[in-house]
């Protein structure tokens, strides 16, 4: 690990990481006494990943998390109570009751967009704000995150395919935790380094060691610094492990044994604790002081969640549909002038016309317009200078690179 | 209500000009679909709106209906009104998951609406077969968090696509090809909008009412005026919109007639006849002097063949003969 991060990243990375592992710790205690109401999926030793990714984004920038990437809620800002609460099915949870787990998002100020236990939809979902967001000159990287299992999934392809195409600025992080449920990831793809997707879409990618925090966040930096410049998606494959099964109820007896001690003897938190203290950037004292401040957060969080009441069983019939105004006030937040997507500044010049295109039955016009490809703006073709109001997403040719970072040393523990 | 100036349009310059006009009025719309942009749609429906509206607006996309759906929910959560064009309706199926797992849940479950429009050419009686001639809309009237609109008029076609775009909530919008270029109206030259959620009354009658919707509206009209030669005065409802469904007119309706045909183009079973009769029974059964009549198509997929078609399909004699038989009670 080197040292490329200030001493306010490392720590921050740290605590997190620490906050990410509490959380899920004491919703383990919750659960055996019975207090959450559904299942509980666990990212133990998985940590690196959601707090090293979530971390390089900036606040404007939305994220959507996966089952196992509560690290990257907090991250965002998200109070452990509001997870709590969402497992425990708490009227004062984010969704009131109505979902559980890290299914909740918060469109107006955190930027988070929920996801659905249908896996790989967000790929698509984030691949349009992430449009949206470039339209209306924000200058937001989207994220979200795919496991190796939901790597396969068809949604996958369309989506990816199409922020390719689109140069959406979305970074997608493929957690290869090795299984998916009971089922190794050899026995669902057929590759050895799942980041290989990445070519099918003429995009960059990254592989990275999973339980190597330092190495996910500054991979992840460059990824979303990429991304933001316009390079289009990248992906991130970060190999990692399941140290749970694939929830409470699954003991993961599937699991080889030497697999399993393997990667818990590079437990995410022990490594990075273990770096931290070579670079003189934790001490016992400092640690202590870590864990108390997370005891004394998550105390007071668990005591706001017990406390919050279960919602009215009338609630259930409210809130299908948006009513209106007073409902939501939906307005796209403008960074750039709505001129420049407006007519004339946005109309395009056909390239030519084809003599009787378009003058079928359904046609009010004799020759309509062929577009192909590089159409300029009509306004450009009229004299205007400057750059294009309306820059053509698809004509600047992806630039492929392909590059590992990290130490890539879980190869030789896989089977 | 339509201004007496307004012009007579097809049903798909109706589609057009909604689109055309919603895209001019706020920069929030946008297009995309499948060769929306450079080729303006395979039925023309979005000609010279990449021209005036650029290449960031009008956004042409691979064959991944459920990218577009995706990508559409997205674009919506930022604030803008996507408008999402299935190149024909029978393709919504591949993005199934998509609409109804993810875009129609969001608003219950975590707060987030979707003011999104996912839209397309539906319908039979062209011969386009089984994979170009679907009617699936009673697939999302099933699903709570969707809005399902199915018009039958250029008027309430522009009326209603633009009050789906300013929807806050995901809006589900059927085109039936056969009307495209077949039915002419009146459209107001200015700015209007048909409300969602409100069914019509085509036809004023006393003996018996018939409902329907889309291309089985004019159907209808048309056995309609069948039966008032034999002096039988059908009253005809036009639904328009399916999800939410307008209980109210019909009810009302049949508290006049007492007597309910329901005709759609739609398969027999799980089409939204039973839920009308439900309706009826639950909300109006003393009113009723029959039972609920239905014709509908029959319970297989669209043959291609033209006879065979023209058998599935439901027409003017098939309703006028099943109003005939409903009469007689």
């Amino acid at each position: 690990m080197k040292k490329e991060l200030t001493r306010q990243e490392s720590l921050d990375l740290y605590y997190y990481m620490r906050l990410n592992r509490a959380v899920e710790d004491m919703m383990v205690k919750l659960f055996r006494q019975n207090k959450i109401v559904g299942g509980l999926y666990s990212s133990l030793g998985q940590e690196a990943v959601s707090v090293g990714t979530a971390y390089a984004l900036e606040k404007k920038d939305w994220l959507a998390p996966m089952i196992r990437n509560i690290g990257a809620l907090l991250v965002k800002g998200v109070p452990p109570r509001d997870v709590f609460m969402q497992h425990m099915a708490k009227f004062d949870s984010p969704t009131k009751g109505k979902d559980g787990t890290s299914h909740f998002g918060d469109l107006e100020n955190l930027h988070i967009v929920s996801p659905i236990s249908m896996l790989g939809d967000l790929i698509p979902v984030m691949t349009g704000v992430a449009m949206a967001g470039r339209y209306l000159g924000q200058k937001i990287v989207t994220m979200t995150w795919i496991g190796d299992g939901g790597s396969s999934t068809g949604v996958f392809h369309e989506g990816l395919n199409f922020a390719a195409t689109q140069k959406a600025p979305f970074v997608l992080i493929l957690e290869n935790n090795l299984w998916a449920y009971s089922t190794p990831v050899k026995r669902q793809v057929p590759l050895e380094n799942l980041a290989d997707r990445a070519k099918a879409y003429g995009i960059s990618s990254y592989i990275v060691d999973g339980n190597d925090a330092v190495a996910v966040f500054t991979t992840a930096r460059e990824a979303v610094a990429r991304a933001r410049a316009g390079e289009g998606p990248i992906l991130i494959e970060a190999k990692t492990f399941r140290r749970l099964g694939h929830a409470q109820h699954d003991p993961a007896e599937y699991v080889p044994k030497e697999m399993r001690a393997y990667w818990e003897a590079r437990d995410p938190i022990l490594l990075y604790e273990k770096f931290l203290m070579g670079e003189k950037l934790l001490d016992a004292k400092s640690k202590k002081d870590v864990e108390e401040r997370i005891d004394t957060l998550l105390a007071a969080e668990r005591e706001f969640a017990e406390n919050s009441p279960m919602p009215p069983p009338e609630f259930a019939a409210t809130g299908v549909y948006c009513t209106g105004d007073e409902c939501h006030k939906i307005r796209p937040k403008w960074e750039r002038p709505v001129a420049e997507v407006t007519p004339p500044k946005s109309s395009v010049k056909a390239v030519w016309t084809v003599a009787g295109f378009g003058s079928g039955k359904s046609s009010g016009r004799a020759n309509a317009p062929i577009h192909f490809g590089d159409t300029t703006n009509t306004i450009e073709t009229l004299g205007s200078n400057g750059k294009g109001a309306a820059k053509n997403a698809a004509k600047v040719p992806a630039k492929k690179t392909e590059k590992a970072a990290g130490s890539g040393a879980t190869r030789k523990a896989r089977r | 209500m339509a201004g007496t100036n307004g012009t007579q349009i097809t049903f798909l310059e109706a589609i057009k000009q909604a689109m055309f006009e919603e895209m001019e009025r706020d920069p929030a719309v946008v297009l995309l679909g499948e060769d929306v942009g450079v080729y303006g749609g395979a039925f023309k429906t979005s000609e010279g709106l990449l021209e005036r509206f650029g290449w960031e607006r009008v956004i042409d996309t691979p064959i991944s209906e459920s990218a577009i759906i995706g990508a559409a929910c997205g674009m919506s959560y930022m604030g803008l009104r996507p408008i999402a064009e299935l190149q024909f309706i029978d393709f919504i199926v591949c993005a199934f998951n998509q609409i109804t797992n993810f875009v129609a849940k969001g608003h219950y479950l975590w707060n987030a609406p979707a003011p999104m429009v996912m839209r397309g050419p539906s319908g039979g009686g062209v011969h386009g077969g089984p994979f170009h001639s679907a009617n699936p809309e009673m697939y999302f009237v099933h699903t709570p968090g969707l809005k399902v609109i199915y018009p039958s008029t250029p008027y309430d076609a522009k009326g209603l696509l633009k009050a789906a775009v300013r929807d806050n909530n995901p809006v589900l919008f059927f085109e039936h090809k056969f009307l495209y270029r077949r039915i002419k109206g009146e459209v107001p030259s200015g700015d209007y909008t048909v409300p969602i959620g409100k069914a019509i009354v085509r036809r004023e009658g006393k003996h018996l009412t018939i409902v329907s919707y889309a291309a089985m509206m004019h159907t209808s009209l048309e056995a309609a005026e069948a039966l008032a030669k034999e002096g039988i005065e059908a009253e005809v409802i036009d639904l328009r919109t399916l999800l939410p469904l307008d209980e109210e007119t019909i009810l009302q309706s049949v508290k006049k007639t007492n007597k309910c045909l329901v005709v759609h183009e739609d398969t027999k079973t799980g089409g939204i006849a039973g839920e009308i009769a439900a309706i009826l029974c639950e909300k109006a059964f003393g009113d009723l002097d029959g039972p609920l009549m239905r014709v509908t198509a029959l319970d297989t997929p669209v043959p291609y063949s033209p006879p065979l078609e023209e058998y599935f399909l439901p027409n003017a004699r098939k309703v006028f003969d099943a109003a005939k038989e409903l009469a007689r009670y």
